[in-house]
């Protein structure tokens, strides 16, 4: 298997990071060194192997709903990039 | 007292309780010599006037019940401090000031100690050489141009090199481990949910603990004791029965069973490595473990499995970073292309190489031949242990497969990079605790170490068995300040 341009022009597109044709050709190198040394998994047969989601032998513990931290708009929105006190403010998104 | 700063952290709390010394005095002795050793790159963000300050006050009305009476600490810039900038050596989080603490650090502060500064380390904890961050390389006190390990690379080089007593980092496949190796100093990467990973900037939550890295084991098991608290704000905290590590400490681990994995012994293993192992077999022997042969037949696997596990989970975590609720913000024409320019330009060049491999193995069509893959291996290498541990209590085996490289040596070479940690990721993703202990040197004087990996929760037996090999191999490193100014 090998990963090709187009490959990476998509997955940079799920992963909203923009690649130029250079860094792309660059990341295609490395993903291709990388997936080589990762098919090595393939000499396992796992058929009838349960997946280990969590080392925690637990199961998530549920807790009561209740409000602990009330009142923090202003811790939220302080590192915000641009100045707003009452909300996030982003680039136009509705004509 | 001018070797203040040569003191372990015992010694230093010692001289505290017994009035030898004030939190100030000590204080200034860390703040002077980290003053002096800039070159180290060790510090993002200094703390020292805060932390004279913190001294001062402590010493008005000092509590000396406490178990880090006045003691200053540097951390790795992995975990958030209130009002004080947390940047996981990143430019996306250039300028991010927490709101809250982490709950490892409050655990800290609770007992006494105070804020020398944020440690470098590698770009959201990616690296195995601190070669990733932001923030520049550091150097290893050991020698100059030499690489300290990673990604705690910063906290490694600032115990070994005396700028702070003792420190915390992270490990997500050998973190602590393998820097503590690289500089001659102890690390434990504790059972997953036994320190809060509430606050810790988050890499792989399903791998990643923060641990203790010092001097020596005793330390190390003190510190331990501090940070491993049971917290409702992680949902993956485990509440066990925690031991006072340090008081519990004994060197008496006659009859113990050690194991030694065949596994381990790779193709192209440095003759100093298995010369190492073996000297650890017998320093072992000496303190009376019984030593047995083990097979922990997937060992192979592991690596290949945690570069799907981890990735995948980075590249979820990472989401948040998207220039809108805090960090750098690059400017674009419509929203989605402020996403893409932000994430391109803050991240760095590894962390965006994870962002993609994550990416790729979660994607449509690809999900059940890596990432599902990868769990059922996981599976398997965790059933390796389970069953090595029904013959033994501990297992040894060498920290790293080589002493520290030089910095740039390994940059341009991912998987190369990657086979560091060939010796310190089975353990995270068993989710086990290991500790790392200096026990000797590479034909370059450079250290070398032995890990000891326990059953979950079992912290204090590997700090025992830790201990007692101390005791035995008696480790010098061999540092010349040659960076103090």
């Amino acid at each position: 298997m090998s990963i090709d341009l187009k490959t990476i022009k998509h997955i940079s597109k799920l992963s909203r990071v923009s690649v130029d044709d250079q860094k792309a050709e660059k990341l295609a190198n490395d993903l291709n060194s990388i997936f080589k040394f990762i098919e090595k998994l393939n000499e396992l047969k796992t058929d009838k192997v349960e997946p280990l989601t969590s080392v925690a032998e637990t199961s998530l513990k549920l807790r009561s709903d209740e409000v602990k931290s009330n009142n923090i708009r202003e811790q939220i929105v302080k590192n915000s990039p641009q100045d707003n006190e009452d909300y996030f403010v982003v680039p136009k998104v509705i004509e | 007292m001018s070797d203040i700063t040569k003191q372990s952290l015992s010694e230093l709390v010692k001289n505290i309780k017994n009035k030898k010394v004030s939190s100030e005095e000590i204080t200034k002795e860390f703040v002077n010599r980290s003053e002096k050793s800039k070159e180290l790159n060790v510090y993002i963000t200094e703390n020292y006037s805060s932390a004279l300050d913190k001294a001062k006050k402590f010493d008005q009305k000092p509590n000396l019940d406490l178990k880090l009476p006045g003691i200053p600490i540097a951390v790795k810039d992995l975990f958030c401090t209130k009002d004080i900038r947390t940047t996981a050596g990143s430019k996306i989080l250039n300028n991010f000031v927490p709101t809250y603490e982490s709950t490892v650090t409050q655990n800290i502060w609770n007992e006494g100690a105070v804020l020398l500064g944020k440690l470098n380390c590698d770009e959201f904890a990616m690296g195995s050489s601190n070669e990733t961050s932001f923030f520049g390389n550091v150097q290893n006190p050991i020698d100059k141009n030499l690489v300290p390990g990673g990604s705690s690379g910063g906290s490694a080089s600032a115990v070994a090199g005396q700028l702070t007593p003792i420190t915390i980092g992270t490990d997500t496949g050998g973190s602590i481990r393998q820097p503590a190796s690289f500089t001659g100093i102890v690390g434990l990467k504790p059972t997953y949910g036994s320190c809060s990973r509430y606050g810790i900037v988050a890499f792989a939550s399903s791998l990643d603990q923060a641990g203790p890295m010092a001097q020596n084991v005793k330390d190390c098991a003190l510190l331990q004791e501090v940070i491993s608290t049971y917290d409702s704000k992680d949902s993956t905290s485990i509440n066990f029965k925690r031991n006072e590590y340090s008081k519990e400490l004994t060197n008496n681990i006659k009859g113990k069973k050690i194991g030694i994995p065949k596994e381990y012994r790779v193709d192209g293993m440095p003759k100093e490595i298995e010369d190492l192992w073996q000297k650890g077999i017998n320093y072992a022997k000496d303190c009376g473990a019984e030593i047995i042969d083990i097979s922990l037949p997937h060992t192979s696997y592991a690596l290949p499995t945690y570069y799907i596990v981890a990735p995948a989970e980075a590249s979820s975590n990472l989401a948040r970073y998207d220039g809108v609720k805090y960090g750098f913000r690059a400017k674009g024409e419509n929203l989605i292309d402020m996403y893409e320019k932000t994430r391109s330009e803050g991240f760095g060049a590894e962390v965006q190489r994870r962002i993609m491999i994550g990416t790729y193995v979660l994607s449509s069509g690809y999900y059940d031949a890596y990432y599902l893959k990868a769990q059922k291996v996981r599976k398997l290498i965790k059933n390796d242990f389970n069953e090595a541990y029904k013959k033994v209590d501990a297992i040894l085996t060498p920290s790293t497969p080589s002493a520290a490289f030089k910095i740039g040596e390994k940059k341009d070479d991912p998987v190369s990079m990657y086979l560091n940690d060939i010796f310190t990721v089975p353990v995270n993703l068993a989710g086990l605790p290991g500790i790392s202990i200096p026990a000797g040197h590479d034909s370059k004087g450079y250290p070398l170490g032995l890990q000891i990996i326990g059953k979950a929760f079992d912290e204090q037996n590997i700090l025992n068995i830790a201990y007692a090999m101390e005791e035995k191999i008696d480790f010098k490193n061999k540092t010349t300040d040659w960076w103090i100014k």
